[in-house]
């Protein structure tokens, strides 16, 4: 039994086909890149694995429970912008991952005096302790992402959704991103999905890539069709195929 | 260099911005002069020097009959139906944004009732109001309240929606409730668009306040202000003007100061 399942998905806005007959099963801990071209539907896929919004045909459940049907703590997420509060403060922002769950909205008392040790040491791990009470706006794109990151992770979610999360970032940034992120992952073992142009970033991070693009296409009407999952590389192992298989099937280890 | 691109250095700003004060004093002192020297009892340009003895005299005699000093009852009055109307306006147009910037079902239900009450000339409601009300506080406050909170509405719901849908998306996977989204990320920033609303809606809400005052009232600023015209006073009327200026302009820079210190967030990025 997958941990993520797709099944049959179709998404259509209007009478405009966007995604069609999308299947996908992701194990537990798997880290999923996917790319494609502009406007393919990528955020679209992504927003239905969110549920902000349900497919027209077809089900996504998460280990086997009823498909959602409104963004829930089930799934954690980070956008390109716009993913942290701009009113509060860089450790306000890490202790409302766990202050929003209450019905006020707000931590008291001893609750939230534990809440803020846990951000504290969120804040370490991220990297922002220095910048804990400023407000996102005076972070550098960088920092503010680590934050939503951060922020995502305090919430505990099964899956963590990322659309295109380092999109804005220069060169640099980005490499350090990729590092805080494979060790983040080696520390939770969380199931991700991250959205990307940049190919090199999908199969460094990523387990499998996939790839969304239209399998049918009509040249008198570009819009007839939707696009689908066309192919899903196995990326471990720098996306050379069988490398572990002995550790897999130690048997053929034997047998040779 | 263009012009777009020039701009004056500190001390010729400020020469900038007291000329058109200086030029309007100027020019009112010499027409009041000329006016003066043909006819020494002409009442409509009184000489500064007169204007600022009624001053003095207005702020500080008492009334002959009533013993209390007119210029600050009058004042207290105005001030507090002012207050009156535009809080119940603040507080009733940011609960209504909110619902129709948050509520598919209160948008649907509410948006376009308040886009056309908003389009209701408020002073033409004005008999009706003291007919319903009677002459009393109830109808000013009336006026001012459904003069301004069909605009602040319209103008708060809109920055509700204008809230990144990320934020609102990002809240729900944190666990939050409607509840929780309203009050702890919708609500603080609103706010400050509030206080930004109720200082574009201070000019109409004293407009509406003297109105009223003007045709029916007993005490206040517009009451005075209309009462003295029928004796040519315009010293009293020009002190009564100035003092309403000073009292919208003070009121204004309170409220800046109010944005400026209590959402340091909006100022972070700067
Ligand atoms: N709510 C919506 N209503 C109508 N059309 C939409 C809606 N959301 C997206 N679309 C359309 O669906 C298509 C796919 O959009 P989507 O944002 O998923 O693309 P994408 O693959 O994420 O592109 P990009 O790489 O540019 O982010 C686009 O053509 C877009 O115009
Ligand atoms: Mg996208």
């Amino acid at each position: 039994m997958s941990f993520v399942s797709v099944r049959d998905v179709f998404q259509s806005y209007g009478n405009r086909p966007i995604l069609e007959r999308v299947n996908l099963d992701v194990a537990e801990g798997e880290f999923i890149s996917i790319v494609g071209a502009s406007g393919c539907g990528k955020s679209t896929f992504l927003r239905m694995l969110l549920a902000e919004e349900q497919p027209t045909r077809g089900a996504i459940t998460i280990d086997g429970g009823a498909p959602a049907v409104e963004p829930g703590l089930e799934r954690g997420v980070v956008f390109q912008k716009y993913s942290v509060f701009p009113h509060l403060t860089v450790r306000q922002n890490i202790v409302a991952g766990e202050g929003f769950q209450t019905a006020s909205g707000r931590l008291r008392g001893a609750k939230r005096r534990e809440a803020l040790d846990r951000a504290d040491a969120m804040l370490d791990r991220i990297g922002l302790n220095h910048v804990a009470d400023q407000y996102p706006a005076s972070l550098s794109g960088g920092m503010q992402q680590r934050l939503a990151i951060g922020q995502a992770l305090t919430a505990k979610p099964r899956i963590l959704l990322l659309d295109e999360p380092f999109g804005a970032l220069d060169p640099g940034t980005r490499l350090s991103m990729h590092q805080f992120l494979t060790e983040l992952r080696a520390e939770t073992k969380m199931t991700v999905f991250m959205v990307t142009h940049d190919l090199e970033e999908g199969f460094k991070l990523g387990d499998r890539v996939l790839v969304f693009d239209k399998p049918r296409w009509d040249p008198h009407d570009p819009g007839a069709f939707g696009a689908t999952i066309t192919y899903d590389f196995d990326a471990r192992d720098r996306g050379i195929p069988f490398q572990r298989i002995l550790d897999l099937y130690p048997s053929l280890a034997r047998a040779s | 260099m263009r012009l777009i691109n020039r701009s004056p250095a500190r001390p010729l700003a400020v020469a900038l911005a007291a000329a058109p004060f200086v030029a309007v004093a100027i020019a009112y002192a010499i027409g009041s002069e000329i006016r003066l020297a043909a006819n020494p009892a002409d009442k409509l340009l009184p000489a500064p020097a007169t204007i600022l003895d009624t001053a003095i005299r207005l702020f500080t005699e008492p009334d002959r009959r009533s013993g209390e000093i007119l210029l600050w009852r009058d004042t207290a009055a105005s001030l507090l139906r002012l207050l009156g109307g535009v809080g119940i306006a603040a507080l009733t147009s940011l609960i209504l944004g909110m619902l129709i910037g948050l509520l598919p079902y209160a948008r649907r239900g509410l948006s376009g009732f308040v886009a056309v009450l908003s389009m209701v000339p408020p002073l033409a409601l004005l008999p009706i109001l003291f007919i319903v009300f009677g002459l009393g506080e109830t109808a000013k406050i009336v006026l001012i309240v459904i003069g301004i909170t069909p605009f602040m509405t319209r103008d708060l719901s809109q920055r509700v929606l204008d809230i990144p849908h990320e934020q609102i998306v990002k809240a729900q996977t944190l666990g939050a409730s409607t509840w929780v989204i309203a009050a702890r990320v919708a609500l603080p920033q609103i706010l400050p668009r509030l206080i930004a609303n109720v200082r574009l809606s201070l000019g109409s809400a004293w407009l509406f306040l003297i109105a009223a005052e003007a045709v029916a009232s007993d005490v206040g600023l517009g009451y005075r202000i209309f009462l003295v015209r029928r004796y040519l006073a315009m010293d009293v009327i020009l002190t009564y003007v100035i003092w309403i200026t000073l009292l919208a302009f003070l009121i204004d820079w309170a409220l800046r100061l109010l944005t400026r210190k209590a959402f340091p967030w909006m100022e972070a990025g700067l």
